[in-house]
């Protein structure tokens, strides 16, 4: 191990080794069903000051991951360590070192914006006076002032995401974990997130942890980035690092206006790569070829076919595409 | 002695545990129970405003209804009849807040994940458990006085005693919200909280409203069996011109150990609830 690896190690804020959860299967009338395993092996480090995300389709085993993380959830074995504590010995220590946006909004959903943040301070051990003083600030941050006084249950579906992450953030942790944080956020909320999230990383060295479905978010803001399915994680790198896997090839949708013309050789030779949904086909190919299936569609019958058809550079559902991930489920907005 | 162990050999060790090395993060210190109760007490207060004003004044209603009903059948004055309506609606206004709609709650909270919220806070879980049951406890109070009130003038009962009312709601409401707790968070499904919180409901209505010296016996073995009947006794005893304080004491205390007892089991089954 260099002197580099071993520093990295050390800057290790969060270490997780083999983890393993079952979910038993559900009890058929003849036999039991077998059990699912929700989570196989996962294995991963986060440095110190590190936006990782956990990038997967729904049913990849994100939430599993992140209760196990949180101390809400046994693993079947394998360890948890954060910030030097295990947390499968000791899930009552997760709380005192992380704090967590999970997906459930409903035991806040009554309080208002601003006694829901006043509250979960309190929650987290601060004193009247000082969960109001971060309250307020955090409000302001987030440009929550005009909604404070409006109860979680009425404002639209980014709002209230927006407000529990406020409330996430009154009383410090050095470990944030977001369960797809963004949800429902229009780009000037979004903006508020991330920025929030930059200041205390630069300030603070906090480390976060997110979860997320969406391709483009964990594009722009992650630094790394574990593509998990199926329980596994099956690639772990940078984002850029995971692009480079697919850098020779660039991605082609093509969308017919009804049935596609497999009358047409060069189409019908395509059909059996392409990954298809209703009228649209995805291709992922060498950029040589690329340009000789543009020329192919783009003239004679197959045109007459053709609705519409896009060219772009791979993105990380290529990627966890080509890594054998399946496809459904990443969202790209 | 200076270590031979050569550096190399250290490698795997460093390397299957690379955290251990450094030293542990301080932890961020855990919320003090009465704090945080008071915090939660006061979050589910300020609940009562958005979400609860409607099922408060359901709650009025019924007992009120019940009681305009029973006055067709028992004659006003001071009779054993006329004191178990009264007392019996009453009450009934803590069962169906306290048991009922607080079994909804935490059956619903657990269903839905909500409980991760608290669990993913460093509180303890007596503050949860407490400050949620003395909130919907304190919801009683309005419903309470309010049926307390129009039961005596319906009935023409003596308003004299009608503080016992301050220890009844609370020890009442202590029983029934720790049952409703305990019900809620066990339900193994929303639908069976519901249920329970229901049924619960229902027996100290049924059973709550009418003299216990009518009943047949097994019934009244049932009646025995329930915590509110104990806060319905209490508060018909003070109707008395000179009432008999040691049963009154007697019976509230049967509420407040009822009350410790399942508010205690309600704080195991949140712990299990929130660390599956």
């Amino acid at each position: 191990m260099t002197a580099e690896a071993a520093a990295q190690a050390r800057e290790a804020v969060c270490t997780v080794r083999d983890l393993v959860r079952t979910y038993p299967g559900g009890r058929g009338r003849s036999a039991p069903a077998a059990a699912v395993r929700a989570n196989d092996g996962i294995t991963f480090d986060v440095r110190r000051g590190e936006v990782f995300g956990i990038l997967g389709p729904n049913g990849a085993g994100k939430s599993t991951l992140v209760r196990q993380l949180t101390g809400l959830l046994r693993p079947d074995s394998g360890t948890v360590d954060v910030l030097g504590h295990d947390l499968v010995r000791h899930p009552d220590r997760a709380s005192r070192l992380i704090g967590y946006l999970g997906q459930d909004s409903s035991a806040l959903d009554d309080l208002t914006v601003a006694l829901a943040a006043e509250t979960t301070g309190r929650l987290r051990g601060l004193d009247v006076r000082t969960a109001r003083a971060r309250r307020d600030e955090v409000l302001a941050e987030l440009g929550l002032e005009e909604l404070a006084s409006r109860p979680i249950r009425r404002l639209s579906g980014g709002q209230r995401r927006l407000a529990c992450f406020a409330a996430v953030l009154v009383g410090e942790r050095p470990v944030l974990v977001l369960d797809e944080p963004t949800t429902g956020m229009d780009p000037v909320a979004r903006r508020a997130v991330w920025a929030a999230v930059d200041r205390r990383r630069a300030e603070r060295g906090t480390t976060v942890l997110l979860v997320t479905h969406n391709v483009i978010e964990a594009e722009t803001v992650l630094d790394r980035v574990a593509v998990i399915d199926r329980g596994r994680v099956i690639a772990c790198d940078t984002p850029a690092g995971l692009k480079a896997l697919v850098a020779g090839e660039v991605r082609l949708d093509l969308v017919w206006r009804e049935d596609p013309p497999l009358s047409v050789p060069e189409i019908a030779a395509l059909e059996g790569r392409a990954q298809c949904s209703g009228r649209r086909w995805s291709l992922r190919m060498p950029h040589d070829q690329a340009r000789a299936v543009v020329a192919t569609v783009t003239g004679g019958p197959a045109f007459a076919a053709l609705d519409d058809f896009t060219l772009a550079t791979p993105s990380l559902e290529d990627v966890y595409l080509m890594l054998g991930g399946r496809g459904e489920g990443l969202v790209k907005q | 002695m200076v270590s031979t162990v050569p550096a190399e050999a250290l490698v795997p060790v460093l390397r299957q545990e690379p955290v251990a090395a450094a030293e542990a993060a301080p932890l961020a210190p855990r919320a003090r129970l009465l704090p945080s109760l008071a915090a939660v007490y006061r979050a589910q207060l300020s609940r009562a405003r958005v979400a609860r004003m409607p099922l408060l004044f359901v709650a009025t209603f019924q007992s009120v209804g019940i009681m305009i009903m029973m006055r067709g059948v028992v004659d006003g004055g001071d009779g054993e009849a006329a004191r178990a309506v009264v007392a019996g609606s009453s009450v009934l206004v803590v069962a169906f807040v306290a048991l009922n709609l607080l079994a909804q709650y935490f059956g619903s909270l657990r269903a839905s994940g909500g409980l991760d919220t608290y669990a993913t806070l460093p509180v303890p879980p007596a503050s949860v458990v407490l400050g949620a049951a003395a909130a919907y406890a304190s919801f009683t109070v309005p419903g309470a006085v309010v049926t307390a009130v129009a039961g005596s003038a319906l009935f023409g009962l003596p308003l004299a005693h009608l503080w016992v009312l301050a220890a009844v709601i609370p020890l009442a409401g202590a029983a029934l919200a720790g049952l409703g707790a305990a019900l809620g968070l066990l339900a193994p499904r929303q639908e069976l909280a519901t249920l329970f919180g229901q049924m619960g409901m229902s027996a100290a209505l049924l059973l709550g409203v009418l003299p216990a010296s009518n009943l047949p016996a097994p019934i009244q073995w049932l009646r025995d069996l329930l915590p509110s009947t104990y806060g319905v006794e209490a508060f018909a005893r003070s109707f008395d011109a000179s009432p008999d304080w040691v049963a009154v004491l007697a019976d509230l205390s049967v509420c407040a150990g009822v009350g410790v007892a399942s508010l205690a089991v309600a704080t195991w089954a949140y712990r299990r609830a929130a660390t599956r």
